[in-house]
């Protein structure tokens, strides 16, 4: 008897975990449907033109500007600050990530190792919000003053600095998923390299990272999704200008910014500028899932070993 | 051929030494980078600091609330808001993210819809945090009717942490040794027995951990709240819990990073001061959070060594 009521506590119990689990699907869901349901709204909205040719206005046109009365709705100039930030990130984000993973993973005593990931694991817990601070308070300025001593003028809004940032507030993610790629590569490759007399400078360049290789790849594509959803360094520190160009030194809009300009102000359910914020975040999310499908193919690519 | 032609002016002690110098430099340009970025670490920590010392060390500065002169404005209202908002977060975080780990490591096996969930699980991990702002807004606040409410607030973060305490439910049940669950079977245990009296209690320290570290990453967050419309001027509290628990979970709200964004958003210096200060409360809260799971993760790892 109670042996029985035992086994159905059991099978209860396995059926209510299953559910509870199943309700990460259940977001997923509600996370694509939303955003479709409100960006079909978007394109079939009067204020854009109607169904078919709004989302070649989305396409072709090259302003944007749906809070505006005139209203222009090409998303180019959004996309383009997001890339031009993600870019900049990327250039302080993977040599200094590389060196900093090699330098853990192939030199660093144990001792050393576990002295710095804890205050890597607190960089990354930094509220990004305080490093928009910075970005825009103490970054800008002194490059502000640097560039001056070249005669070039930087505006107090501009895509370097925040993209500077962010290339050092990602590294502790990107530098622990190379290291992880690295620390993946089995040990013969690197004893056969000393056998041959190699440095570990020599083996880690030549050897360890060569066979590394697909999985750095994905932690840095890893990073670059992160960089163009980063949000608060953006939006306090890179201006609210959207524009399409290629001078870090001005000020743009990425579209996570856009997202928090719009939000900010009362919107209407239902306005057209309410609609635009997940038209763009439905872009975002594209973009950031190319991205991490990538990643994820060329990290199943590197189980080779 | 080359190496014979070589060997007229070829000396391997240079050569070795050559070697050996280069791999000692990169080994101290290793350790540079990593000062390097340290130095940037500690320089916004030394930044915030000065910079909003003059309200850091007044105790006006947590007992008001906002206001437009900035030397009466405080954050009362903001950490009473970031309490409240991140109590609602734990809660729902723990909800969905403890069992769907135990699920995923001591049922589910490589069985199919196990693999799904667990794809699906790393897949919301990489979505950006605003995305799980237009969701909660598109949602919560107006297809189910939250408001802009502390219960939506809480929702959004429960969910954008649920990747974090997942992951580490399952790496902390996975370090029990298999031994202790065939003991429990051996006596005649459930398997829900066992995991209820012998796998959870002994992974709870490592549940911690993940917990600790992923609310400190959503005290933090920003932009998935500024987008369900959190408020940035709140002149009083949340309703109590102890009047009313409903109430409470309908009251608009705010919270710190987000007091902070309103004060580093204006033009005016006397308000980067605060936002400056407001910032140095959550650097602190940061830290104080690493430093405890830090410290959890250290003891359990010296408590059962198996």
């Amino acid at each position: 008897m109670t042996i029985d009521i035992k086994k159905k506590m059991d099978s209860a119990v396995h059926v209510f975990l299953m559910i509870v689990a199943a309700v990460s699907i259940l977001i997923t869901f509600a996370i694509v449907w939303v955003l479709i349901a409100d960006t079909v709204k978007f394109f079939s909205h009067e204020e854009g033109g109607g169904f078919p040719l709004s989302i070649i206005r989305f396409f072709t046109e090259t302003e944007w500007t749906p809070t505006f009365l005139n209203k222009q709705i090409g998303i180019w100039p959004l996309v383009n600050g997001t890339f031009m930030i993600a870019l900049i990130s990327m250039l302080i984000s993977v040599p200094l990530g590389l060196i900093v993973a090699v330098y853990l993973s192939e030199y660093a005593s144990w001792k050393v190792r576990e002295t710095v990931k804890p205050w890597l694991d607190f960089l990354e817990a930094v509220p990004t919000v305080v490093y928009g601070y910075f970005a825009l308070l103490f970054i800008t300025p002194l490059l502000q003053k640097i560039l001056l001593n070249f005669g070039i003028e930087m505006q107090g809004m501009n895509a370097l600095s925040p993209g500077i940032v962010i290339g050092i507030m990602i590294l502790p993610f990107t530098a622990s998923m190379v290291e992880d790629s690295l620390k993946g590569v089995p040990q013969d490759l690197r004893e056969a390299s000393y056998a041959l007399g190699s440095s570990r400078l020599r083996t880690a360049f030549l050897v360890v990272i060569p066979a590394a290789k697909s999985g750095i790849i994905s932690a840095y594509l890893l990073g670059f999704s992160r960089a163009i959803g980063e949000t608060m360094v953006v939006a306090v520190a890179a201006g609210m200008y959207p524009q399409i160009t290629a001078n870090p030194l001005e000020p743009i809009q990425t579209i996570t910014g856009y997202i928090v300009q719009v939000a900010l102000g009362d919107l209407p359910y239902g306005s057209f500028e309410y609609l635009s914020i997940f038209a763009a975040g439905f872009a975002l999310f594209v973009i950031t899932l190319i991205f991490n499908s990538i990643a994820v193919y060329l990290k199943s690519k590197s189980m080779g070993y | 051929m080359q190496i014979e032609e070589k060997k007229v002016g070829f000396d391997i002690n240079y050569y070795i030494k050559k070697v050996k110098f280069s791999d000692k430099s990169f080994e101290l340009f290793g350790l540079f980078c990593i000062f390097l970025v340290m130095t940037f670490l500690f320089a916004v920590c030394l930044d915030l600091l000065l910079d909003g010392l003059v309200r850091i060390k007044d105790k006006n500065f947590y007992l008001s609330f906002p206001s437009r002169f900035p030397q009466e404005a405080g954050i009362l209202s903001a950490w009473v808001g970031t309490i409240y908002v991140m109590a609602g977060a734990t809660f729902w975080a723990i909800v969905l993210g403890v069992p769907t780990g135990i699920y995923l490591e001591e049922y589910g096996g490589k069985g199919k819809i196990a693999r799904i969930i667990e794809a699906n699980i790393s897949n919301l991990a990489a979505v950006p945090s605003i995305v799980y702002g237009l969701l909660a807004l598109g949602i919560f606040v107006y297809r189910f009717g939250f408001g802009e409410s502390i219960l939506t607030a809480g929702l959004t973060l429960g969910i954008l942490m649920l990747p974090v305490i997942v992951v580490s439910t399952r790496e902390s049940i996975r370090r029990i040794p298999i031994s202790i669950r065939e003991a429990a079977y051996a006596l005649g245990a459930t398997r829900w027995e066992t995991i209820f009296h012998h796998v959870l209690p002994y992974s709870i320290g490592g549940i911690l951990t993940g917990l600790i570290i992923g609310i400190s990453r959503a005290i933090g967050e920003t932009a998935p709240l500024i987008t369900i419309g959190a408020l940035t001027f709140i002149a009083f509290l949340p309703t109590p819990i102890w009047e009313s628990f409903f109430e409470m979970l309908k009251s608009p709200f705010t919270v710190l990073p987000i007091q902070m964004y309103n004060w580093v958003s204006r033009p005016q210096e006397e308000f980067h001061t605060n936002a400056a200060a407001a910032g140095f409360v959550l650097l602190v809260l940061a830290f104080l959070m690493n430093a405890i799971a830090f410290y959890i993760r250290f003891r359990v790892r010296r408590k059962y060594q198996w």
